[in-house]
């Protein structure tokens, strides 16, 4: 009992202290923080209205029935089960940077995750029964519908990413070495998870013969090669970013090699795509038309058209900057190249895989879809859920992973130790 | 976090009041007949109030040893649309915002009959038939082997023992993954409440299939369960006036279906696909 | 007493072979819609049972000018079907007669697959109840084509759907 009162304090303690940790920075964290809330609430607004009315204030209609929404949702399973895929190997192989990277991998994993849940929270058109999918206590058509394993995937693997970087967190908050034996069979899972994740993703689109499109054997390869490019993009323009606003030393010669990586898994992506190109534009049965709509426009419909060229340009650039050494090892073209291939697997993920699977429609029809300001002001709204969600997480973890935020104990000698 | 946000939406919203009375209702195949006969009064209560009419709500199980067969004579459809409005009628369907329609008429050129892509959906002639065209309408195929069953996360739609693939309205999360899962557009999505004129109503329902819907709830041609439960013909059989459309009892080997399958040549709607359709095409000129 | 009996049983007999013959008949009879008649035309003794016959064949000019005969009109006409005592009575080739409610008889004698069919319940149209013992209806065929003029008018159609991009009235 006394144990489990003294657990309470310590938490409610710790709890407080990161309240005033958070709510504590520069102005530019201000001005960061209170623009992203703008967002999220002007997106949360925008929701209700959705809620209300139903998904008619959407763009989305009977031909083209998954959009914005899910086109995000694909993107972020892709980013978070690459920030995993990476960090946790660096730290295994004892690779140069240290075990810093895990947790704030991993932070990030959760919070991409959570995003993408939140988006197909968003998408559902009853969220108020979204019970019915809870097994035992709904009806989850498991092993059958790869929602189902969809659902079972991304809660497993958000839970693993708050479990371990919250153990981890613990531990060195308060100065105790971290028991290596208990944790790090979880990270290792944490691994494998990863690819799971996006295998099932790309397993949920993979299964359906009625669109063509997307019943392709290369689809979850693809969808690898494609996350491993864009999470680890976004991993190296945010550390850039953590060295600069903290004490982490994170070297250069990490994001070089992150870099490399990403090259590698571009030329993968670059040539599966080659792939299935010729498989398309060779055989050339009817078939074809999701794709002829998307590179050339399909009976004068060619909305994506642009998007997906500047999509190809930016990723082919990209591979280049990352592969010659000069350009890689410099920060200015590495960081260019990171922002091309986010935007450029964003779109060719996005919303230039999900919207050909519907165009044309099993009768033959075409509909061009376009988000409206609904959908883009609530996928605004959720990024910055997202981003801020992170930015808050990363104010409390750095910290304790430099020392600096640590028990009340420790916090006496850390000042003492910096007043000599 | 994610039960939490599901609770408090439905107390924010506007039609608060029916969501949560339903929050907590059952699928219907774990319902006992005592639960569906609460359920039943609940429902003609509100349709009561809502369109002023008495509603007669069937649970009519299956008919044992039928499995119904659909034939539908390519040589004679016309194109006019009949049975399409028949349907909307019949089954209670939104006439706008949005517009369901459970059967859709596809305008062919003559020679083309299995590349839909070719197909137009919005033919407004002034007469029809057309010279030069054919007409092929496409519904709901009641698979055997559906793939909307398959990938439902809910268990929100099953096949009946007689064939018919069924929704619980109630159950369905509006996630729309058999709508992309349906090779032939069978399945049309509540975007919004439906809209229903009060004076078209039709009150003889049946609650797995004409039952007036709410909002972000699947639907889509059950065969007219409510009155193929009876041994009555589907609205749109009745409805066509060339005789185009053929109802039956696959298992009956003297009904109208079998006939046609045994002396017609018969063909079902992608077929590589392996849904094995109880949608039956044929023709004769 | 004898001779009355003889005539009860004579009677008796005589009328079971009227119900073995309608018999028959009714046996045969299918659940048709009564026949699509221009109102008050029947029965058309109330007219012809007066009138003298005229077995040329002919254009009508006086009474029933508003039909025009397109169906086998070069080797047919009205006296090859209708028969020229009975009006009220069709005339198969054999000369037997039939009524009104029977005339699927008539068309299939030329028309043979399309009434195998149509007894069968998939040429044609039905409407009701298919199984069980409720009320079904079946059409004659005289319902959709005009005995006279058989081939379909053109017909409005119904309105197309709304298109997608019609946000108005959504789709």
């Amino acid at each position: 009992m006394e144990k489990i009162r003294k657990i309470w304090n310590e938490t409610w303690h710790f709890y407080k202290r990161t309240l005033i940790l958070v709510a504590t920075g520069s102005k530019l964290y201000y001005a960061w923080c209170f623009s992203l809330l703008a967002i999220i609430i002007a997106g949360f607004l925008f929701y209700m209205r959705q809620h209300d009315v139903g998904l008619i204030a959407t763009n989305m209609n009977d031909q083209v029935s998954w959009g914005l929404y899910i086109a995000n949702f694909t993107y972020l399973v892709g980013a978070a089960a690459a920030a995993v895929l990476l960090v946790v190997p660096s730290y295994v192989y004892h690779f140069k940077p240290i075990k810093e990277i895990v947790v704030l991998g991993e932070l990030f994993a959760a919070s991409s995750v959570m995003m993408a849940v939140l988006f197909v929270m968003v998408d559902l058109g009853r969220l108020d029964r979204f019970w019915h999918m809870l097994p035992f206590i709904g009806s989850m058509n498991f092993p059958e519908s790869l929602l189902a394993w969809d659902v079972i995937a991304l809660n497993g693997y958000l839970l693993l990413n708050i479990f371990i970087p919250v153990y981890l967190l613990v531990k060195f908050y308060y100065r105790k070495k971290p028991n290596w034996k208990f944790i790090l069979p979880f990270i290792l899972l944490s691994v494998p998870w990863a690819v799971g994740i996006h295998t099932v993703t790309a397993f949920l689109y993979n299964g359906l013969p009625a669109r063509p499109f997307w019943n392709a054997s290369i689809l979850a390869p693809r969808f690898l090669a494609s996350a491993f490019c864009s999470g680890p993009s976004i991993i190296i323009l945010i550390f850039q970013i953590i060295r600069k606003v903290s004490d982490v030393k994170l070297e250069d010669e990490a994001l070089f090699k992150v870099a490399e990586l990403i090259a590698y898994a571009m030329f993968l992506n670059l040539f599966l795509l080659g792939s299935e190109f010729f498989k398309e534009y060779y055989s050339h049965t009817v078939h074809m038309a999701p794709v002829e709509y998307l590179f050339q426009g399909l009976h004068g419909h060619n909305l994506l058209v642009p998007w997906i060229w500047a999509a190809m340009t930016m990723n082919v650039i990209a591979f280049i900057i990352f592969l010659i050494p000069q350009t890689r090892k410099r920060l200015t073209t590495l960081n260019l190249g990171c922002i091309f291939i986010i935007i450029g697997v964003w779109i060719e993920k996005g919303p230039g895989f999900v919207i050909p699977g519907f165009v044309p429609d099993p009768l033959g029809e075409i509909f061009e879809y376009i988000p409206n300001l609904l959908e883009l002001m609530v996928s605004f709204g959720i990024w910055a859920l997202g981003l801020l969600v992170f930015t808050l997480l990363m104010k409390v973890a750095i910290p304790i992973e430099t020392g600096e935020f640590t028990h009340t104990e420790f916090q006496k000698e850390l000042i003492t130790s910096r007043s000599h | 976090m994610t039960a939490l946000a599901g609770l408090s939406l439905p107390l924010l919203s506007s039609c608060a009041k029916e969501e949560t009375e339903d929050f907590l209702q059952k699928h219907f195949r774990e319902m006992t007949s005592e639960e569906k006969k609460q359920m039943i009064a609940k429902l003609e209560q509100r349709y009561l109030q809502k369109y002023g009419r008495e509603f007669q709500i069937s649970t009519k199980e299956a008919i044992p040893d039928t499995l119904w067969g659909y034939g539908l004579e390519l040589s004679r459809c016309i194109g006019c649309r009949r049975c399409v409005y028949a349907c909307v009628k019949e089954n209670n369907q939104s006439r706008h915002d949005p517009q369901l329609q459970w059967i859709r008429v596809l305008r062919l050129k003559r020679g083309n009959l299995i590349n839909l892509e070719n197909s137009d959906h919005y033919y407004n002639p002034d007469t029809v038939p057309e010279k030069g065209f054919i007409y092929l309408p496409v519904q709901c195929q009641q698979c055997q082997n559906p793939p909307c069953v398959k990938v439902c996360p809910v268990h929100a739609t099953w096949q009946e023992p007689d064939g018919i693939v069924a929704v619980d309205y109630n159950w369905c999360i509006g996630c729309r993954y058999c709508i992309a899962a349906c090779p032939y557009k069978g399945r049309v999505f509540n975007w919004s409440e439906p809209n229903i004129p009060k004076e078209e109503v039709n009150p003889s329902v049946h609650y797995l299939g004409n039952r007036p819907r709410m909002k972000c709830a699947v639907e889509k041609c059950t065969f007219c369960i409510q009155r193929v439960r009876d041994g009555r013909y589907p609205a749109c059989v009745e409805a066509c006036p060339t005789g185009t459309r053929k109802f039956g009892n696959l298992l009956d080997p003297n009904s109208e279906i079998r006939y046609i399958i045994d002396r017609k040549r018969v063909f079902r709607l992608k077929e590589d696909l392996n849904t094995e359709s109880k949608f039956y095409y044929f023709f004769e000129a | 007493m004898k001779k009355k009996i003889k005539a009860i049983a004579l009677g008796i007999f005589l009328m079971g072979f009227c119900f073995t013959s309608s018999a028959n008949g009714a046996a045969e009879e299918f659940p048709v819609a009564p026949p699509p008649m221009t109102e008050g035309m029947f029965p058309c003794s109330s007219c012809h049972a007066s009138m003298e016959t005229n077995r040329k064949k002919r254009e009508l000019k006086e009474e029933h000018t508003q039909i025009k005969l397109h169906h086998a009109e070069t080797m047919r006409w009205c006296l090859d079907c209708h028969d020229i005592k009975n009006r009220d009575k069709l005339r198969l080739y054999n000369g037997e007669l039939i009524k009104f409610t029977e005339s699927y008889k008539l068309c299939g004698e030329c028309h043979g697959p399309q009434y195998g069919d149509w007894r069968a319940g998939i040429h044609g149209k039905r409407t009701g109840y298919f199984m069980g013992s409720g009320k079904r209806t079946y059409f004659l065929c005289a319902h959709c084509h005009d005995p006279h003029e058989p081939k379909f008018k053109p017909i409005k159609p119904e309105p197309p759907p709304f298109p997608p991009t019609d946000r108005k009235h959504g789709n």
